[in-house]
């Protein structure tokens, strides 16, 4: 009774789960242009996508995805083949137990008319496919724990999803080995299915059971006389043998066995077994419930991801299945991290500890993110500078095991903060480059948008820059400033300065404009003359700095040998660090 | 010879013809080439935002290529321009070569100093030689006009860099000479190809880009020669942009260095990867002798 309203219970959370997980999929939005399509549209076109690619020549790639990347997994085995073998052994062993033990009345007794758990071959596979997921979660455990690698980060989910197996399959194992022990679960059995209420007869069997079927008894103790047991074993094979093989064919639960043997009698006594039942049954009923919640969800979601991804192509799919798809991914996603071991930028994680740098963790945030939780400023700002900090070098799409297209991802995100967000200095580096050769992608309107918010926030901390006609006093000399541009070796070099202006005339950038100094705000000459008479303001707060195509041209005809592209450089950081302090 | 190929972000994304035709290349030259999956980002983008960050990502690769006590050769000249910087510092400086061996000992690396980083026509003109590399001449182009663009981050700073003379270089010249092209003389061939500010400040980028392709059109050049990733991206991706969004009539395609020389050499089309250029490049059969 209890079993079969807590199985119904967690059947119905699982239930709503998967509504409520799957309706996110069509209302979340992770782009600018998701933003405009209705969550009837998504739904309408993803039916229409999904008829039109499998009445299609595509199913044929479906099918060979599904063989090769969903069933063997051939992308984590390109990996790494310990990896591949940890979640081969957890997949195909847990699978095969769901649909063999835990449906056995739907699955096994419908394929097997002799199908008894306790008898060959199906007892010795049970234990087999048990040890196959244990083994795995060993494996998972000394990645995880044990094998010190950097930048991989095991979170409270990941812990969670080890703990559930590790439960499951361990209170499924010592339930085994209480039971072949039990006394009184041998007695039920004879009561139940024995067919001689000849107490000599029961004794006999009762001795070739503790002899051998591991059977630990109260009332009697080995050695017994061959004679009973020749009776023992007769009964045995008249009412037992054709559900019972020999324990030591479960080899988990009765190597189990053997060692509780001594307590045997105080743990069936204390009912344990019927414990361990409620333990074993209860956490697959949390594990099912929880599932659409937990990463565990990826068993059905990443599946779909790899399959979606082998079909649609940027560019080509309808963009509403874009942006669902892109919702749907995030759910995929099972935290192994592939894409931030893999991750060109992850090593600047080491110096900024933003943890969204990573991708991984980036993802967990944008997950946040796009449900609508209230994210902190300061949270918010992580996330942008986490997609900021990325090369677009595409590692991560390539590599990812459930096939999530990673970079399309932080791009969508990357745009919608920059939009939305407060203002992001990395849009003035060399990370903007993608943006810019992809501008055509983006909102093309607001393109520019970002760009002048960074600069429009140096400029707001730059007082003097906005007074070019004011005379300077040099008694405004901040030396604290001057003193710290020395954080490259070649920054100081700003001292030795004496104003020919060799830089200004060979800067590609100044020799573009008619009126250089208007755009640009200082020419190089002057930026050097600021650093020298200490004005922060005038230093950090030209357009020179952004515009810089450091080329070198300056630094290298210097006759001073004043590193000019290097002191621009330095003096780019220090307006970052400067905007970044006053906003913190 | 062996050296840890570099190949940096960008080839993998947008320029795979890059690593494909430099392999088919170097491997013509017994120039063994080991893959370091564990490379990272250089650096380079992130020089206008944090200095250390930037020295810490570019020592990184180092320290991953002295482990295994490789050279390294990079095909991006910003990349290499970015490991030679930091390179330096590391030397020069020892209490801040200190700090980031500290952090990079959190994956158990370290950096002294010990390996040497060279560009990718170095190599060629350096190591292999260019008697070498004419003897592996077999279709010889004639009448063909190449502009080579030298790119900024290979010359300059060049007490840092140490790739040619930054006034009067001549490697990429002689290099293109040996493919029986001719490498004319024009007046923006040291100058920036405008990649690095795009992004930044598109349209400074481009006005920088058409200029030079207004200077190499009109030294006569029958196309560009580029030998790094973003000089590349810019005179082919984005000069296509230019064309869509710009009037201009001095288109002038570029090829990278790695296709020439392989064309020369008789090396397979597809390693060529010639058709994943952005503008067509399909009329340079046009100059060989022996066609």
């Amino acid at each position: 009774m209890f079993f079969s309203i807590s199985l119904y219970v967690a059947l119905t959370i699982f239930g709503l789960g998967l509504i409520y997980k799957i309706s996110t999929w069509f209302r979340y939005k992770i782009s600018l242009e998701a933003e405009k399509i209705s969550t009837s549209e998504r739904i309408t076109r993803a039916i229409k996508g999904i008829a039109s690619t499998i009445f299609s020549a595509k199913i044929l790639t479906l099918i060979k995805v599904l063989v090769l990347d969903v069933i063997l997994q051939l992308r984590i085995l390109r990996q790494n083949f310990l990896r591949w073998l940890t979640h081969i052994l957890i997949y195909v062993g847990f699978m095969i137990l769901l649909l063999m033990h835990a449906l056995e009345d739907f699955v096994s007794s419908e394929l097997f008319t002799d199908y008894y758990s306790t008898i060959n071959p199906f007892m010795f596979l049970r234990d087999l496919l048990g040890a196959m997921v244990i083994l795995g979660i060993a494996l998972g455990i000394y990645r995880r724990f044990f094998l010190k690698t950097s930048r991989l980060n095991t979170n409270a989910m990941d812990r969670y999803a080890l703990i559930i197996l590790a439960v499951i399959m361990l209170s499924g194992i010592f339930l085994e080995s209480t039971k072949i022990v039990s006394h009184s679960r041998f007695q039920d059995m004879v009561d139940e299915y024995g067919d001689s209420d000849n107490k000599e007869e029961i004794s006999a069997l009762e001795a070739y059971w503790v002899k051998d079927f591991s059977l630990v008894s109260p009332n009697i103790e080995g050695p017994f006389k061959s004679e009973i047991l020749e009776s023992g074993k007769e009964v045995h094979e008249m009412n037992c043998a054709g559900c019972h093989s020999r324990p030591h064919w479960a080899f988990l639960g009765y190597g189990t066995a053997t060692m509780i043997k001594s307590f045997a009698l105080g743990i069936d006594r204390a009912s344990i077994p019927t414990v361990l039942w409620y333990i074993h049954f209860l956490a697959c009923w949390i594990g099912l419930a929880y599932l659409p919640f937990s990463k565990m969800f990826h068993i059905l979601v990443s599946p779909l991801s790899i399959l979606a991804n082998s079909v649609m192509e940027d560019g080509k799919s309808h963009p509403v299945n874009i942006a669902t798809r892109q919702v749907m991914e995030l759910d995929a996603c099972t935290h192994c991290c592939t894409c931030t071991l893999n991750c060109s930028a992850g090593v600047f994680y080491e110096h900024f500890s933003n943890s969204d740098i990573l991708p991984s963790e980036k993802l967990i945030s944008i997950k946040a993110f796009v449900s609508g939780k209230e994210l902190s400023q300061k949270e918010l700002k992580a996330i942008q500078e986490g997609v900021c900090i990325c090369t677009n070098c595409k590692r991560c799409t390539v590599v990812c095991p459930v096939g999530i297209n990673l970079q399309e991802l932080w791009f969508h995100v990357r745009e919608l903060l920059l939009q939305r967000g407060q203002p992001e200095l990395l849009v003035l580096s060399g990370f903007s480059y993608y943006r810019g050769f992809m501008k055509s992608d983006v909102d093309v309107e607001n393109y520019e948008r970002p760009l002048n918010r960074a600069r429009e926030a140096i400029a707001v901390r730059c007082d003097m820059m906005k007074r070019p006609n004011e005379v300077l006093s040099i008694t405004n000399m901040d030396k604290g400033f001057k003193n710290s541009l020395k954080m490259s070796d070649q920054a100081h070099t700003f001292k030795v300065c004496f104003g020919c202006e060799t830089c200004t005339t060979v800067c590609p950038v100044v020799a573009n404009y008619d009126n250089a100094k208007d755009v640009l705000g200082l020419l190089p000459h002057q930026v050097m003359h600021a650093c020298g008479l200490g004005m922060k303001d005038l230093a950090l707060g030209s357009n020179m700095l952004w515009d810089c195509l450091t080329c070198y041209q300056c630094q290298e005809q210097c006759p001073q040998g004043v590193c000019i592209t290097d002191v621009l450089y330095e003096l780019k950081n220090e307006a970052v660090k400067y905007v970044k302090d006053q906003s913190s | 010879m062996n050296y840890a190929l570099f190949i940096g972000c960008n080839i993998p994304a947008h320029l795979n013809q890059y690593e494909s035709s430099a392999r088919a290349v170097l491997g013509k030259f017994n120039i063994d080439l080991t893959d370091i999956t564990e490379f990272n980002c250089c650096g380079y983008p992130m020089r206008n935002i944090d200095h250390d960050a930037f020295v810490l990502s570019s020592a990184r690769n180092l320290a991953l290529a002295a482990k295994k006590d490789l050279n390294i050769i990079s095909l991006c000249k910003c990349c290499y321009g970015s490991l030679k910087k930091a390179h330096y510092l590391l030397k020069e400086n020892s209490s801040f070569r200190e700090n980031i061996n500290r952090t990079l000992n959190r994956e158990g690396l370290r950096f002294e100093g010990d390996i040497e980083v060279k560009h990718f026509l170095s190599v060629l003109f350096h190591e292999v030689g260019l008697d070498v590399i004419t003897e592996k001449i077999e279709y010889p182009f004639k009448n063909l006009k190449i502009a080579t663009h030298y790119g900024c981050h290979a010359l300059r700073p060049s007490n840092i860099v140490q790739f040619d003379d930054p006034v009067a270089p001549i490697i990429f010249d002689r290099l293109v000479e040996v493919t029986g092209a001719m490498s004319v003389d024009w007046p923006a061939k040291l100058d920036c190809c405008g990649a690095p500010l795009l992004g930044i400040n598109n349209d400074l980028s481009m006005d920088l880009t058409e200029k030079k392709l207004k200077s190499g059109k009109q030294s006569g050049a029958d196309y560009l020669c580029s030998a790094c990733t973003y000089c590349q991206i810019q005179f082919d991706h984005v000069q296509k942009m230019i064309q869509s969004m710009r009037d201009n009539d001095h288109q002038l395609p570029s090829l990278l260095y790695s296709q020439l020389l392989g064309l020369s050499m008789g090396i397979e089309r597809e390693l060529l990867g010639l058709e994943l250029n952005h503008l067509p490049i399909d009329r340079i059969d046009d100059f060989f002798i022996t066609s």
